[in-house]
């Protein structure tokens, strides 16, 4: 194998033709000489910076130097000591812009492939059978703690409390535990069975307990869960909520969807599969509305599911919230993008069915608040692209059930709900964390969230 | 998991069924509904709580058998289970939120359309254990489809009928009904429509000219019910609304009814060709010309 130091060791993926049909994972992961060699490529740095870019401080160097020696199961048992989803991660963390955007080695040539390597530790752990364990010395603290989605915050703060020895339930409202990782992310990027059911799995054998199909606030409420439930404290984690529209002529038109409804119908109903009996627009070509990562999964995913694919973006390239990575796979796979564009209009014919998208260019003008330079529509370019499927990806706004229905928990003018530093709300003993407090953000801040909220309530319940 | 303990069959396709549910029972109030999914491997399917027994930890569900899903829930009998239900979702009726000394005041009229019948019965107990007395009108197409008969003549004070081919009550849909209460002389001045959409559209046009105040309750397309993937979205009064958070009982005078039938349309091809696919199974022939 050809090997520059500077540089990554190439990771295998499925060619872009072929993946462009299935739902099979794009990449292929390290192999166990590559994983190794790529982990000589880390310094060992004394003050290990890409720590500090990590939201849930994986003690990166500790679980590279066992990998170096060939020691999986050490190299597991560093990363389990501060992630619960290694699995997870080490596909769909933003390393570029966390961990691996501080190392050293990036300084001059690339970054060590952080995220490379904690896939291949996770997932050669669970071949192997391995498991993360509860500390040996471990006392049960006799309290309850109530979680609030299956989700990534969730499960984090879940299997940090379980290791701290509280009795851990979690409520989910679907069928399925995961969250927006088994409704939102598809299976080319993180496969349901293989990686996310089995670090789910991981989860429970801390002995956290994961109860289905309870929506609270309605099946039961926060005050339930103390009163009659007899938990000590609830941690928030439900997610983001609902989807946000353009407000646009003809957007309620048969063939325009969230890219939330489209997604959960493709992975947690799977109806990517013929064989499903939730049904998915199969359309010929499609338009996607939005720039981010979500945008990506739903433009992958119609890609996958036979169309003709074009991302709609107001902005221009260097402004695509993506992770640059999704786009390049995107681009790879045949996906169009029609950059500094913006729908006016959805085009419908006298049944109701899209047939296409009225678009106007953009230019870009001044910088706004957030630095972006904001697009300005350019008079008279509108034009039309046919299609028969518009699909918004604009974002969400948080979910009014909680908050509602639970008294003296406050939320921001987004609908965010607000936090401490130890992530309590205004409620004594209720803490939050993930999409519920920050509006749609990723996995791995979730995460962070999660950890940091299961620190909060044993400092909270220590004292009370 | 939960388990059928009940199933009866009230008339051509409409199936009731009690199903072992505690935390939805405990907390179900009139207006709400629950997802329901037949096995593991079922479509979510959303359908309004018919009745509910707190104490027995028991909801009633009502269906008519209109796709493969329904078709398999069906097919479920006594003592076997369904894989997941979740619910109540949605908001209570607004009358629940009402002091009761001011429901007794109103004059409420009820009108119920096919399998709407069921949701609408909730409310009808609900008012009635609550010493409510109030009206109700009940539409089919013809006398067999009628349901609860005996069940609705118990909390109404008057129930009229109305059959489209005159096989029972008045002859005619149930505006025909209302028009008919009017001209008599009949007054209301609350009014709740529970059925097919279309009958919920032409209900609220009469009520609107006759200036009564009309709600009417939603089952639009929905995948989690619970305010995350927007399936279930409708115009009230120009603006984009959630059956599933925002409803699904929504002012009935400003919900964009054409739109509403126009998107339950949306997955009409894909669930007769899953339809065939049961019906059929391995005989299936391709001549749907959809599969492949």
């Amino acid at each position: 194998m050809d090997f520059d130091v500077l540089k990554k060791v190439p990771v295998s993926e499925q060619d872009p033709k072929v993946r462009a049909t299935n739902f099979d994972e794009v990449n292929l992961g390290y192999t166990k000489e590559e994983a190794v060699l790529e982990a000589s490529r880390c310094l060992n740095c004394k003050n290990a910076r890409c720590m500090q870019g990590c939201p849930v401080s994986i003690n990166i160097p500790g679980f590279i130097s066992k990998l170096k020696d060939g020691d999986v199961e050490g190299a597991y048992n560093v990363i389990s000591l501060s992630s619960s989803l290694p699995a997870v991660c080490g596909r769909v963390c933003p390393q570029e812009t966390q961990c691996e955007a501080q190392c050293i080695r990036g300084v001059k040539g690339e970054a060590v492939s952080i995220g490379r390597l904690e896939r291949f530790v996770a997932d050669t752990a669970k071949e192997m059978g391995i498991k993360p364990q509860l500390p040996d010395n471990l006392v049960k603290k006799g309290k309850k703690v109530a979680v609030i989605g299956a989700g990534p915050s969730g499960l984090t703060c879940a299997g940090d409390l379980a290791k701290l020895g509280y009795d851990v339930t979690i409520f989910e409202a679907l069928h399925k535990a995961g969250g927006v990782l088994v409704y939102g992310i598809p299976e080319f990027r993180l496969p349901k069975d293989k990686v996310v059911a089995k670090e789910i799995e991981n989860v429970k054998s801390l002995g956290v307990e994961i109860v289905t199909d309870c929506v609270i606030g309605r099946s039961l409420t926060i005050d339930d869960l103390f009163e009659k439930e007899g938990f000590s404290a609830v941690f928030i984690g439900s997610g983001a909520g609902l989807p946000r529209f353009m407000n646009i002529p003809g957007e309620q038109s048969l063939g325009v969807f969230s890219a939330n409804e489209y997604l959960t119908r493709s992975n947690l109903m799977g109806a990517y599969s013929p064989d499903s009996r939730t049904p998915i627009m199969r359309a010929k070509k499609a338009v996607i509305v939005g720039g981010g990562n979500v945008a990506m999964d739903a433009a992958r995913t119609a890609k996958r599911l036979g169309a003709e694919v074009h991302v709609v973006y107001r902005r221009s390239e260097a402004e695509l919230p993506a992770r640059a990575e999704e786009v390049h796979h995107a681009k790879e796979e045949g996906i169009i993008f029609d950059l500094l564009t913006n729908p006016v209009e959805i085009i419908a014919d006298e049944n109701g069915w899209v047939t296409g998208c009225k678009c106007i260019r953009m230019e870009l003008g001044e910088p706004d608040a957030s630095g972006r330079r904001s697009p300005v529509p350019v008079e008279g370019s509108e034009f039309t692209i046919d299609c028969d499927a518009v699909i918004m990806s604009l974002g969400t706004s948080p979910n009014p059930l909680i908050k509602t229905t639970t008294a003296g928990l406050e939320t921001n003018k987004r609908g965010g709900i607000i936090v401490n530093e130890a992530e309590m709300t205004t409620r004594d003993g209720v803490f939050a964390g993930g999409d519920a407090v920050t509006g749609a953000a990723t996995v791995i801040l979730a995460m962070g969230a999660g950890k940091a909220a299961a620190k909060g309530i044993d400092e909270y319940l220590s004292k009370n | 998991m939960f388990e059928i303990v009940k199933k009866q069959m009230l008339g051509p396709k409409v199936f009731l069924m009690d199903v072992k549910a505690p935390l939805v029972a405990s907390k179900a109030m009139p207006g709400q509904f629950l997802i329901v999914r037949a096995d593991k491997d079922g479509e979510r399917i959303p359908l309004t709580v018919c009745d509910f027994d707190r104490e027995n930890g028991i909801v009633t569900i009502v269906y008519q058998t209109v796709g493969a899903e329904t078709e398999r829930m069906s097919r479920l009998n006594e003592g076997d289970c369904f894989a997941d239900i979740v619910g109540p979702l949605g908001n209570p009726s607004d009358l629940c939120d009402l002091p009761i000394e001011e429901l007794k005041k109103k004059k409420i009229l009820f009108i119920a359309g096919g399998v709407g019948t069921a949701p609408v019965y909730n409310q009808l107990k609900w008012l009635h254990d609550n010493g409510v007395e109030v009206d109700c009108i009940q539409g089919a197409r013809t006398k067999d489809l009628l349901i609860f008969e005996d069940e609705m003549r118990a909390v109404t004070k008057n129930l009229y009928f109305a059959t489209d081919d005159g096989s029972y009550g008045i002859h005619g849909n149930v505006c025909v009904a209302l028009q008919k209460l009017w001209d008599e002389g009949v007054r209301y001045d609350h009014c709740v429509v529970i059925g097919p959409v279309i009958m919920m559209k032409f209900a609220c046009q009469l009520t609107k000219q006759l200036g009564i105040h009309t709600v009417i309750s939603m089952n639009t397309i929905m995948v989690d019910g619970t305010g995350m993937c927007g399936a279930c979205r409708l115009l009230v009064d120009g603006q984009v609304k959630f059956a599933c958070v925002d409803g699904p009982e929504f002012d009935g005078h400003l919900v964009d009814f054409d739109q509403a039938l126009q998107r339950s349309r949306l997955y009409k091809t894909q669930e007769g060709e899953l339809m065939l696919r049961l019906t059929e199974g391995d005989t299936h022939s391709g001549g749907c010309g959809m599969c492949s």
